[in-house]
């Protein structure tokens, strides 16, 4: 049993964060697992993908080689469109459909999110949306994680472990608001 | 025993701790910070050891010897171009020995992720004739960083870890173990450490002398693996620290694989390579950097009858970082099958200033200023504010090392340049911004340094800074600067025409001028309000 994940998305959108959570669920799990992620200069609002490597097996390479990917899980379409290559025959894309324009030639997100259909199977949600009604706008990354989740295979309990392990400190609010964005996810994933 | 969730660079840094650490310096750096970043936070919990971040690599070097002269086991950590700085008592460090152990971090960034060039540490290693590890996983950064400072005790002499970036920015399980406590202090040895000639000749005679044991060391580690296979002796491979991950994630599903030697440790494995390269008619080399073991596998002339491949007989890219699918081409296999591109066109996401960065209204001001000056020269330094060379604002002109946009200020003025500038953050500034501002100030050279205070190491994620406020302003005074050509601006967009005049008469000042513009980092602005 393996599952290799690309997660993308624009610096200071919580892919650290999404990844943060799928590791410690891996490890309650009994998993082996490699995350490669980016820091330092990229952080400042460029393009970041982390790549996360689950497996039953002991794994070799901390990157995941092009067609090994069985999902692009990302907090931004046209970033979920950057690392096609990777994913296998009959993979997915999870993706907001919220276009994070801070380039000047961001291309019309309609012909975007076309092109994130092309993929073998995808999932869109409006993270934004979903988090706002969560409680915060900046739980779009739990959102999609939510999406995601039934495409995973980590046991749920051991990602709202970690969701609540992660947000408990910084008050019951917040908490409740990831809580929120993650079931919101999963339920849009649902019907989508 | 117990699981850890680790970065590779923690993994070093609880190595470390757990083979009895008393001090850990550093200067932050891509893709090294993380190793200081988990020794502060560890030591702060724990005080059981000291973790500082030090004004320079050089300086970090410096500490970490001493408290290896006090007996002490001791941690400096930086970037590969951090090494540079510090490679004057690294080279000499070599010669006095160590006393307690001391272990260096040298963190590679193959493919320039974060840096200026992609030199390989190992070639520091072979320099300076000292024993160095190369992790492939988190598990061995974890316990030969743990060994390294047995091995330093036991030869006398620092040792070196050689990380790259993808290691040291990847997550994963580590199995720590029963930590050892610190040693005792013990002074001794003054005239293995004092490097007159009488005494810096009979030590480097004794570190040659160690080469032929160090080689032998290596030969036994475990960490160096050799597998034959009897049955076909076409290719084999030598493959160190992520090479050989990608050797093996490339060669899953086989049912054989070619015989390997997997290296981990330095100076090579002698009599493990050659037995490889006897068995079989070929040799790939796979290693993440510089082709450092093909070029000594190879030497002038080659090896006769066979044939070595790597990065100079073109079976790899000579420049950029190794992954999967360039080690996977290079062993002969297909790609895997993979969806095709979008084909939409996709513009690149660069790094850019944050929005709201104070450098963003020091350059639109810097802009304006030296707009009836076509013949300026901005030189600038290591930051975020080296983004001031891309658009929209296209304000600076160099980027070099930590500090070099003022010596190099000084040097273009001395030949005839006006106006000159150079712009350097504040921790840059204390890295080595004072020194050559010391020679122009007795110069009283004509130029005009913008010293950018935001009160932070900002690129590499808000570490301190020793050269901010009022301190740097009594600095800038105390080098020797004229008080009245000590100018402070904020950087602020209702403050921009004051800004812009400010810049201006001090660019018609001919003599020295610095212009220190104060506003906070907004990143540590934000931190500090959640």
């Amino acid at each position: 049993m393996k599952q290799d994940i690309i997660l993308a998305g624009v610096g200071g959108q919580g892919i650290l964060s999404i990844a943060y959570v799928i590791d410690n669920a891996a490890l309650a799990d009994g998993l082996f697992f490699k995350q490669a992620e980016v820091h330092g200069m990229a952080q400042r609002g460029g393009a970041v993908q982390s790549h996360m490597r689950l497996s039953s097996d002991a794994i070799w390479s901390d990157l995941i080689p092009k067609g090994e990917a069985d999902m692009i899980l990302s907090v931004e379409p046209l970033e979920a469109l950057r690392y096609f290559e990777y994913l296998r025959p009959g993979g997915i894309v999870v993706t907001s459909l919220t276009p994070y324009r801070n380039i000047p030639d961001y291309p019309d997100i309609d012909r975007v999110l076309e092109a994130v259909r092309k993929a073998p199977r995808s999932v869109v949600v409006d993270s934004e949306k979903l988090a706002r009604e969560a409680g915060t706008v900046k739980a779009q990354n739990i959102v999609l994680l939510g999406a995601a989740a039934g495409s995973l295979i980590l046991k749920e309990a051991s990602l709202l472990a970690t969701i609540d392990a992660l947000f408990r400190g910084r008050g019951a609010a917040v908490l409740e608001a990831n809580l929120k964005a993650f079931e919101l996810g999963k339920k849009a994933a649902l019907g989508a | 025993m117990s699981h850890q969730i680790l970065l590779g660079d923690e993994a070093i840094a609880l190595g470390a701790v757990h083979a009895g650490l008393s001090a850990g310096y550093s200067y932050p750096g891509t893709p090294a910070s993380e190793i200081m970043e988990y020794l502060v936070r560890l030591a702060g919990e724990t005080k059981a050891f000291t973790a500082v971040w030090s004004v320079n690599e050089k300086v970090a070097y410096e500490e970490a010897l001493g408290a290896s002269f006090a007996g002490k086991r001791a941690l400096v950590s930086f970037k590969h171009v951090g090494l540079n700085v510090a490679a004057d008592p690294f080279m000499n460090s070599a010669v006095t020995g160590a006393n307690g152990g001391l272990l260096v971090v040298s963190a590679d960034d193959p493919g320039m992720h974060s840096s200026q060039n992609e030199q390989d540490s190992r070639y520091y290693v072979q320099f300076a004739q000292i024993f160095a590890y190369e992790p492939s996983d988190h598990q061995e950064a974890y316990d030969m960083a743990r060994e390294a400072f047995d091995v330093s005790e036991r030869f006398g002499l620092p040792v070196l870890m050689r990380m790259v970036t993808r290691l040291a920015h990847s997550r994963s399980p580590v199995q720590t173990r029963e930590p050892r406590g610190p040693n005792e202090l013990k002074t001794g040895a003054a005239k293995d450490w004092t490097l007159l000639p009488v005494n810096a000749r009979r030590r480097f005679a004794l570190l040659l002398d160690r080469q032929p044991e160090m080689v032998r060391f290596s030969e036994e580690s475990p960490f160096n693996v050799l597998k034959l296979n009897e049955s076909d002796r076409s290719l084999g491979v030598i493959a160190s620290g992520v090479g050989y991950n990608y050797f093996r994630e490339a060669m899953k599903g086989e049912a054989a694989l070619p015989s390997f030697l997997k290296v981990s440790t330095y100076p090579l494995p002698e009599s493990l390579v050659r037995e490889l390269v006897g068995h079989v008619d070929a040799v790939l080399v796979i290693e993440d950097g510089y082709p450092f073991i093909e070029r000594q596998l190879k030497g002038l002339f080659g090896i006769a009858g066979k044939t070595v491949l790597g990065k100079l007989s073109g079976a790899f890219p000579v420049t950029g970082e190794l992954s999967p699918d360039i080690v996977r081409r290079a062993l002969g296999r297909d790609p895997l099958p993979a969806v095709a591109a979008s084909g939409l066109p996709l513009s690149g996401r660069p790094p850019q200033l944050c929005v709201g960065c104070p450098h963003a209204d020091t350059f639109k001001a810097l802009n304006k200023a030296l707009e009836n000056y076509p013949g300026s020269n901005v030189f600038s330094d290591i930051g975020c504010y080296t983004l001031g060379a891309l658009p929209p604002y296209n304000a600076v002109q160099t980027c070099v090392c930590m500090g070099a946009s003022v010596g190099m200020a000084r040097g273009a003025s001395d030949v005839g340049l006006h106006p000159v500038l150079s712009v350097i953050g504040d921790s840059t500034f204390a890295h080595s911004g004072i020194t050559p501002l010391l020679g122009a100030a007795f110069a009283n050279t004509d130029m005009t340094v913008i010293v950018l205070d935001n009160a932070t190491t900002a690129m590499t994620g808000g570490q301190p800074s020793y050269g901010t406020g009022e301190r740097l302003l009594r600095i800038i005074e105390g080098v020797g600067v004229a008080k009245e050509h000590i100018r402070t601006i904020e950087p602020l967009p209702k403050n921009h025409e004051k800004n812009i005049q400010v810049i201006k008469e001090e660019i018609d000042y001919r003599g020295l001028s610095v212009i220190v513009a104060i506003r906070e980092c907004v990143q540590e602005t934000r931190k500090k309000r959640s």
